[in-house]
C-alpha cells in the first residue's frame, strides 16, 4: 500500500498561505495570553490547594459549595472534574488562604467541612470509622484496637488485622475507585467477625478524597522560573546540535519553527482555558524534539539533494526534498499522533492536559517543519542574494559523521 | 553471511531472554497472578502510580548560622575574660544577619589585647574588621557559612530518614531537593494522612539544659520591668509549660542564660520509661560522656542554684540543683502520654534537627486514584500499540512483520531496562512509554520508505535494503540526539513524575535504536537470504 507516490506539490509557492495559518494561531494565542484568560497555571506554579473529591452519587455542586461558604472557607473554587459520570469535584482554594506556616490547614478543612455536611448518615455516624477515607494504617490498627478475633496483642493479630484491612482496601480502591457501595458487600471477603465489626463501628460516608496537592507560593516561583529555564536551554540545545551538524541558518530556521510550535501550543492552552502543569511542560519540551525531528528529517534531505544538483534553484530543491520525505513525515505523525490520541480517549484525567499538548503539538510541528522551517532557509538565501554576497546555501558540511 | 546471520540472531534472542528476566524476573509460576506478582515486584511504581505522599521542605539554614555564632559569641566572652579583659559586651545586633558578631565597650588599653585574641583564635572562621570607638565587627567568612548550611542541611536529610524509618515507613525517599536551595524531598509510598509523619518530621526536638538567672514572673512585661527593661546580652526570656515549677504551677516565664550547659547534640540515648513512684510515663536520657563530664562540673560547682530543661524553646522543667548529676536525667510531668513519651524519646535519640523546617509542598495521591492510573494508562498503551501494529501491517505488508517484531522487542527492552536500573515508573513514565511506541515506528518508517524509493529507482531487493538502511542512518541518529537533548534537559529539571517520563523516553530512544537500525535488519537479510537472487521483497 502507498497513499503518497511521487508527489509534486510546490510548497513554497503556498508560503503566503503558510504564513497566514501561522500567523492567525499566533496571534489568536497572543491575544488570549495578554487579553483573555491569560495564561492559566495548574497549582503547581500558582501555588495553593487543591483537593480532587470522589462521591458515589452525583454531587450537588452549590450545596458543596454552600457549605464551605459557611465553614469560613476564604477564596473557595468548587467545579466539577472529568466527564459528569465520574462525580469527581476539584475544591481549590488559592494561594493566598494556603499559608505556609500550617500548609495542611486547608485540607483538613474541605475534609471536615465535607465529613459534616456531605457524609450520608449524618450524626449517627459520630465516633465511627469512615470506611471511605480511611487509610490502610488506620484500618489496619482501628480493627487491632477492636480486635474483633480476641486475639490479643500480638503480631499475629497485627499480621492478620492487616491483611483484613488489605482486602476491604483492594476492593474499595482497585475494584471501586475509592468508594465503597455498602459495608454488606464486604460479605465473603473478610471474616464474618471482622465483618460485623465494621457494620456496628464504621460506616461508608459517600466520598473519597482522591488527592491533595498544596503548593506553598516558594516552591510555585522556583518551578515557573525552572519551567521557562528548561524550555530555553531545550531550545538552546537544539540550536547548538543542529549548528554542529549542520550550519547556523538551518539552526536557527528549525529553532525559529520549534518557538512557533510551542508558542501555538501554549496559546490553545490559553484559549481552552487549559491549566498548564509540569506535565504540560515536559510534554511542550517533547514536542521541541518531536518538532526537530521531523525538521531534521526534511534537512537531511535538502542538504542530500543540494550535494548531488547544485545548479538547481534553492526552491525547487527544498521543495523535492519535502516532497520525497512527505510520506515518511505523514507517517510517522500520523502513527504518533494515533498513539498520542489514545492516550487522550483512554489515559484518564490526569494526563489529559498533558496529551492534548501532544495532540496539539504533533499536529503543528509537522506542519511547521514543511511550512515555516524549509521555506525560512529559501528566505535567508534570497534576503543574502539580495544583499549582494555568496548566494549558494551551505551545503558544505558532510551528511556522514 | 549465513553465518553472521546466526550469531546476530542469537544475540537478539539473547538480548530478549536477558529484559524479559528484567522484567520479570524469575517468576513462581507462569500463571497470570503469578506474573503479575514478578512484575509488580521488578518494576517500581512512582507515587503517582502506587499511592503516597510527596513532600519539599525548607531547612531553615540560617538558623544553623546563627547558633553557630551564638555559642561563637559564648566563645570570645569567655576568651577575653580569660585574657583579663572586663566590660566588654559581645553581640549579635541585627536579627536579620544571623552571621555577624560585634564587639564594644573594649577599654582604650586593651585594644591590641583583644585585636591579638581575635586574630589568633576567629580569623580562620570570620572576617574581622575594627571600628570606631574600639568596636570590632566579625562577619562569618562565605565559605565557613556555606559549609554550616551544607552541614545543617546534611545533618537534616539523617535526622529525618531516621525518623521515617522508625515510623516504620517502607521504602521512604528522603533526599536533597534540586531545584531549591537547602530544601529537602520526601517520599512516602503508602502514606495517604501525612498528618503524623509531619508532626514527626516537623518538631525540632532540641532538648537543652540552661542555667537559671532570674524569674519565674507571670508575663514577658513584669519579666522585663523586674530587670530593669534592659534583658542583658547573654540572657533570654522564655516561657514555660504549666507546672513546669512545681505541680500546678501556671505557664511563667524566666531568665536563662543564652548558652545551654548541654545541647541538642549532647545526648546519648533516650528511651521511655515510668516514674517508679508514680508509674507515669516519662522519657529518660542519657548524655555523652563529653557533655556528661561538662554538667558534672557545673551541677557541682552550683549547688543550691536553679536549672531548666528547655525543650523546642520552652521550659518543660525547672529544678533546683541539689548535687552533682553526671549524665542522666528526665523529662516527666505535663501530661506526658504513652505514646507521647515513645515519640519523643525516638526524637531524641535521632538527635535534634539542626534547624526548623519549614513545609513548601505536600501532594497526595490516594491508592484509589493510582490504581486507576495504572488502569488507565494499560489501555492506551495497549489502544495505541495495536493501531501502530495494524497500520504497519496493512502499508507495508511483509515489512510490516518487521517493524512490528522490532516495536515488541523495543517495549520489551524499555521494560526490562526500567527494571533493572530500578528506575521507577510514573504516570508521565507511561504516556512516555506510548510515544516512544509511536516515535519507534518513526526509524522503521524512515528505512522502509528509503528502501521503497531505491527499489523504484531500479535497484535489486538486497541493495536496496542495503543502500536504504545506511542512508536513512544518518537521519535517525539526528533525530534520535534531539529527543535525547530534551530528555536530558527533561530530567535534569524535573521533579519526581516528570522525571519517570524523562527516564522512561530515554530508555525508549536506546532500545528504538537498537531494534530499527539492528534487529530490524537481521529480519531483512535473514529473509533475503532465502530468496533467490532478484525476487522481490514485501514491501
Amino acid at each position: 500500500m502507498e497513499l503518497f507516490h511521487d508527489v509534486k506539490i510546490d510548497w513554497l509557492g503556498k508560503k503566503w498561505y503558510f504564513l497566514g495559518f501561522s500567523l492567525i494561531f499566533s496571534i489568536a494565542g497572543l491575544l488570549s495570553l495578554f487579553f483573555w484568560h491569560h495564561l492559566p497555571l495548574d497549582v503547581d506554579f500558582r501555588g495553593g490547594t487543591v483537593v480532587r473529591v470522589k462521591f458515589a452519587q452525583k454531587p450537588d455542586l452549590d450545596r458543596i459549595r454552600a457549605a464551605a461558604n459557611h465553614a469560613g472557607l476564604q477564596d473557595v473554587r468548587i467545579a466539577q472534574y472529568g466527564p459528569a459520570a465520574n462525580d469527581e469535584v476539584l475544591i481549590t482554594l488559592s494561594r493566598s488562604a494556603t499559608s505556609e506556616a500550617a500548609i495542611d490547614q486547608g485540607r483538613a478543612a474541605i475534609v471536615s467541612t465535607l465529613s459534616q455536611n456531605y457524609a450520608t448518615g449524618g450524626a449517627e455516624n459520630q465516633g465511627k470509622l469512615d470506611l471511605d477515607n480511611a487509610s490502610r494504617e488506620g484500618l489496619a490498627q482501628w480493627l487491632e484496637q477492636k480486635d474483633p478475633e480476641h486475639m490479643g496483642d500480638t503480631s499475629d493479630a497485627e499480621v492478620r488485622y492487616q491483611q483484613q484491612a488489605d482486602a476491604v482496601l483492594h476492593y474499595r480502591d482497585d475494584l471501586h475507585s475509592g468508594i465503597l457501595p455498602s459495608i454488606d458487600e464486604l460479605h465473603g471477603l473478610v471474616d464474618p467477625a471482622v465483618l460485623s465489626a465494621l457494620q456496628q463501628g464504621a460506616y461508608v460516608s459517600g466520598f473519597s478524597v482522591r488527592s491533595v496537592e498544596i503548593v506553598g507560593a516558594q516552591v510555585g516561583q522556583q518551578l515557573q522560573k525552572q519551567a521557562i529555564l528548561a524550555t530555553l536551554y531545550s531550545l538552546l540545545g537544539m540550536l547548538v546540535y543542529l549548528w554542529f551538524r549542520f550550519e547556523l541558518i538551518y539552526g536557527v530556521a528549525a529553532v525559529v519553527a520549534c518557538f512557533h510550535d510551542t508558542l501555538i501550543t501554549v496559546g490553545a492552552f490559553s484559549l481552552m482555558n487549559m491549566e498548564i502543569s509540569l506535565t504540560v511542560i515536559a510534554a511542550i519540551l517533547t514536542l521541541v524534539g518531536y518538532s526537530m525531528n521531523d525538521t531534521i528529517v526534511v534537512f537531511d534531505r535538502i542538504r542530500e539533494n543540494l550535494r548531488l544538483s547544485r545548479r538547481e534553484p534553492l526552491a525547487d530543491v527544498v521543495n523535492r526534498s519535502i516532497n520525497q520525505t512527505l510520506s515518511r513525515t505523514v507517517l510517522t505523525s500520523g502513527l504518533t499522533f494515533l498513539t498520542v490520541l489514545s492516550l487522550f480517549l483512554f489515559g484518564g484525567e490526569v494526563l489529559r492536559p498533558f496529551s492534548f499538548a501532544l495532540v496539539i503539538g504533533i499536529l503543528i510541528g509537522t506542519y511547521s517543519s514543511i511550512a515555516i522551517a524549509a521555506p525560512m532557509l529559501v528566505a535567508y538565501q534570497d534576503w543574502r542574494s539580495q544583499r549582494g554576497r555568496g548566494a549558494a546555501l551551505p551545503a558544505a558540511k558532510k551528511a556522514r559523521v | 553471511m549465513q553465518k553472521n546471520l546466526k550469531a546476530k540472531t542469537i544475540a537478539i534472542i539473547a538480548v530478549l531472554i536477558i529484559f524479559v528476566y528484567g522484567i520479570f524476573g524469575i517468576p513462581h509460576g507462569i500463571s497470570g497472578a503469578a506474573l503479575k506478582q514478578a512484575l509488580a515486584k521488578n518494576i517500581n511504581l512512582g507515587l503517582d502510580l502506587k499511592g503516597g505522599t510527596h513532600l519539599v521542605l525548607q531547612v531553615q539554614v540560617d538558623e544553623a548560622v546563627g547558633s553557630a555564632t551564638d555559642s561563637d559569641a559564648g566563645a570570645i566572652q569567655t576568651d577575653l575574660q580569660q585574657n583579663g579583659i572586663t566590660g566588654v559586651t559581645v553581640t549579635k545586633p541585627d536579627p536579620a544577619r544571623p552571621d555577624v558578631i560585634q564587639i564594644s565597650g573594649v577599654p582604650a588599653d586593651k585594644v591590641s589585647d583583644v585585636s591579638s585574641v581575635l586574630n589568633s583564635r576567629y580569623s580562620a572562621r570570620y572576617g574581622i574588621s575594627s571600628g570606631v570607638n574600639n568596636t570590632w565587627t566579625l562577619t562569618m567568612k562565605n565559605t565557613t557559612e556555606q559549609d554550616l548550611k551544607q552541614a545543617a542541611l546534611d545533618k537534616a536529610i539523617e535526622v529525618i530518614n531516621q525518623r521515617i524509618n522508625s515510623l516504620g515507613v517502607a521504602e521512604a525517599v528522603v533526599e536533597p531537593y534540586q531545584l531549591g536551595s537547602y530544601q529537602i524531598l520526601v517520599e512516602l509510598p503508602g502514606v495517604d494522612d501525612p498528618g503524623r509523619v509531619r508532626d514527626v518530621i516537623q518538631s525540632t526536638a532540641r532538648l537543652e539544659t540552661h542555667e537559671v538567672l532570674g524569674g519565674p514572673w507571670p508575663d514577658k512585661q513584669t519579666a522585663m520591668q523586674s530587670l530593669g527593661g534592659v534583658l542583658p546580652p547573654d540572657a533570654e526570656l522564655m516561657q514555660s509549660l504549666p507546672g513546669a515549677s512545681n505541680e500546678g504551677s501556671s505557664a511563667e516565664w524566666y531568665e536563662l542564660k543564652k548558652i545551654p550547659i548541654w545541647g541538642g547534640t549532647d545526648i546519648r540515648d533516650a528511651q521511655p520509661g515510668h516514674n517508679p513512684n508514680t508509674n507515669e510515663p516519662e522519657v529518660d536520657f542519657f548524655l555523652t560522656n563529653a557533655a556528661g563530664d561538662k554538667f558534672a562540673q557545673f551541677t557541682s560547682a552550683n549547688i543550691g542554684k536553679y536549672m531548666a530543661i528547655v525543650l523546642d524553646n520552652r521550659v518543660r522543667e525547672v529544678a533546683t540543683i541539689k548535687g552533682e548529676i553526671h549524665d542522666q536525667g528526665n523529662i516527666a510531668g505535663g501530661g506526658i502520654t504513652e505514646q507521647y513519651a515513645k515519640d519523643l524519646s525516638m526524637l531524641l535519640r535521632t538527635g535534634a534537627l539542626p534547624a526548623s523546617i519549614r513545609y513548601l509542598q505536600e501532594s497526595t495521591i490516594g491508592p484509589s486514584l493510582g490504581a486507576d492510573s495504572i488502569h488507565q494508562g494499560v489501555i492506551a498503551s495497549i489502544a495505541g500499540m495495536l493501531a501502530v501494529m495494524i497500520f504497519m501491517l496493512v502499508y507495508y505488508r511483509g515489512a510490516g512483520i518487521n517493524a512490528d517484531l522490532a516495536l515488541f522487542l523495543n517495549l520489551v527492552i524499555l521494560l526490562g531496562f526500567m527494571g533493572f536500573a530500578g528506575a521507577r515508573l510514573t504516570l508521565p513514565g507511561i504516556a512516555g512509554v506510548i510515544l516512544t511506541i509511536g516515535m519507534g515506528v518513526d526509524s522503521n518508517v524512515l528505512i522502509f520508505e528509503r528502501i521503497r524509493e531505491e527499489l523504484r529507482a531500479g535497484k535489486s531487493p538486497a541493495a536496496a535494503v542495503d543502500q536504504g538502511f545506511s542512508h536513512a542512518l544518518t537521519t535517525i541518529i539526528d533525530t534520535h540526539v534531539t529527543t535525547i537533548v530534551s530528555a536530558i534537559i527533561l530530567f535534569l529539571f524535573g521533579t519526581g513524575p516528570v522525571k519517570g517520563f524523562a527516564v522512561t523516553l530515554s530508555f525508549g530512544l536506546f532500545a528504538n535504536f537498537f531494534t530499527s537500525v539492528f534487529v530490524s535488519r537481521v529480519i531483512f537479510d535473514a529473509n533475503l537470504s532465502r530468496k533467490l537472487h532478484g525476487e522481490p521483497i514485501s514491501i
